[in-house]
């Protein structure tokens, strides 16, 4: 049984925009994507929205619905109030192309900066062998769709645009936490120090742990807990720890 | 002819962003979480803080029950039979906490704690209060700067702090034995589990799960310590739980063996 609600979406572009106001129809089992698609399709169709799978999985539909960064094909509109009205805006921390398309090539700057796996010497691709306990860390953090809903809702660069150059987000924080965790890793060898880098080069220094990457994640990976802590303590054995250089004297290092 | 450019946007405004007036367009009660966050830390502090200065009202002596706000009790203001690791320091003036040497350092260990950070930085400095409302401040460095960067020693609290939650166990376990010889009240059962919870809070510290085994690059050649690690991982997830829970009974702990001291109830005895 469908039903009529009320919605503002943002339309405009670098220049310049407001919120537009839509009365939509909706039906049971709809996300917000599906109300987007039938503004397109009966009111606004040129209304831009970038999107793909529609099943969470491709985190292309990125935005921020009454204010709160989700994927619009994973917020289900049972989930709202009908008599409330729906905002529909880009995501805040990028600049905005037109509509709800934003331009999130900052974050494609910054996965180049993150230097990639170095497979160890001799071995070669297709001949990785690694225990399930060893990599298991790192295969939570591969779960990433890059969405980028965790690098919006990051007040780090949401709220100080400034630091964008030095900062490279959660997302890529817990990448470089991917290889430095990772079994076969062989950055060390290459002369690569990442723990230096994520602090050095990537600005986790930055990060004060308020944990909004985690609440929007919707792969639900832990990233504060289990990448963002845990790269925090490495740096500290080597940064902050007065006693780990003599400690580590003793400790087997594998 | 010379040409000033418009100083760059920053901060929430940041060139090229969609422009939104209000601070936030979230339409839930964003607020309401920073705010119990704020009042509870707050009436934790202002409750210790009197406690500890009042320098009475920390002893049972019928039953042995030293209050952990108190202890351990080493000045010789204290109450022989309550200094379970004797006086060596003199008498205190008024206002100073019996428990000096130690209450420092769970007042830091719970400071630099992760999940404190997060529950202070947001409820307190408020940056952000909620996620996607902006924040206040104009600049931010985060903990790359004095103070903040001190939040990296966090390691060396948790020590401290687990050989003052092994001094809470030993007091909890000299209260079985009062006046009376062995026994067991209601006050001993809140010690009990005031220590039990403290211990779960000091261990599914994030440094204690680094320690134990997250700072290795290979599980399957550390297989004691990587059994270690996945039990502090499976109480880390509910560290955030502990932290609030171990406040309110410290809290509990401490008004009830007050009462019990300063004569206005009485204890439930189960044994003897």
């Amino acid at each position: 049984m469908g039903y009529q609600q009320h919605f503002r979406v943002w339309r405009g572009d670098a220049e310049g925009g407001e919120l537009v106001d839509f009365d939509a129809e909706v039906n049971e089992g709809e996300v917000v994507l599906d109300v987007i698609h039938r503004l397109q399709a009966t009111q606004a169709p040129d209304l831009a929205v970038r999107w793909n799978c529609k099943a969470g999985k491709c985190g292309s539909c990125s935005a921020e619905v009454n204010g709160r960064a989700r994927l619009l094909c994973m917020t289900r509109m049972s989930t709202l109030d009908p008599n409330e009205t729906v905002v529909v805006t880009p995501m805040k921390t990028f600049p905005v192309i037109r509509d709800l398309v934003c331009d999130v090539s900052y974050n494609y700057v910054k996965a180049r900066e993150v230097p990639a796996f170095v497979p160890p010497k001799g071995v070669q691709p297709g001949d990785y062998r690694m225990q399930q306990v060893d990599v298991e860390r790192s295969q939570e953090f591969r779960k990433c769709i890059e969405c980028f809903l965790c690098q919006d809702v990051c007040h780090v660069i949401r709220d100080h645009d400034e630091n964008k150059e030095s900062f490279s987000g959660p997302r890529f924080l817990m990448r470089v936490a991917e290889l430095d965790m990772h079994p076969l890793d062989a950055a060390a060898e290459q002369g690569i120090d990442r723990k230096q880098d994520v602090q050095d080069d990537h600005g986790l220094g930055m990060c004060n742990i308020t944990k909004c990457c985690t609440e929007v994640c919707p792969e639900h990976i832990k990233i504060t807990d289990n990448a963002l802590i845990p790269m925090k303590e490495r740096v500290a054995d080597r940064r902050y720890d007065p006693f780990f250089p003599i400690t580590k004297l003793f400790r087997r290092q594998r | 002819m010379t040409t000033t450019s418009p100083a760059p946007r920053t901060g929430v405004d940041g060139r090229g962003r969609v422009a939104i007036g209000p601070r936030t367009l979230r339409t839930d009660r964003w607020w309401l979480s920073p705010l119990l966050t704020f009042l509870g830390l707050s009436a934790f502090v202002i409750y210790g803080l009197v406690r500890t200065a009042m320098q009475q009202h920390y002893w049972v002596a019928e039953y042995h029950y030293l209050t952990p706000f108190y202890s351990p009790c080493m000045t010789m203001s204290c109450i022989p039979e309550s200094a379970h690791f004797g006086r060596p320091f003199p008498e205190f003036p008024p206002l100073i906490p019996y428990a000096i040497i130690g209450l420092p350092f769970l007042l830091l260990f719970r400071l630099t704690c992760y999940y404190y950070r997060k529950a202070y930085y947001r409820s307190f400095w408020l940056s952000p209060p909620a996620c996607a409302v902006t924040e206040p401040h104009r600049t931010y460095s985060g903990e790359t700067r004095f103070p903040l960067v001190t939040q990296n020693v966090h390691r060396y609290f948790f020590y401290v702090a687990v050989i003052i939650t092994a001094i809470n166990t030993w007091d909890a376990i000299l209260a079985f034995g009062g006046e009376d010889g062995f026994g067991i009240g209601l006050g001993n059962l809140i010690l009990v589990i005031n220590v039990i919870l403290l211990w779960a809070y000091t261990l599914s510290c994030h440094s204690c799960r680094h320690a134990v085994g997250g700072r290795l690059k290979h599980f399957s050649k550390h297989p004691v310590r990587y059994r270690l690690w996945t039990w502090v991982t499976k109480m880390n997830t509910r560290h955030m739980e502990f932290a609030w829970v171990t406040l309110g009974t410290l809290v509990l702990t401490d008004a009830y063996i007050a009462l019990l001291s300063a004569g206005v109830i009485s204890d439930t005895r189960i044994f003897n």
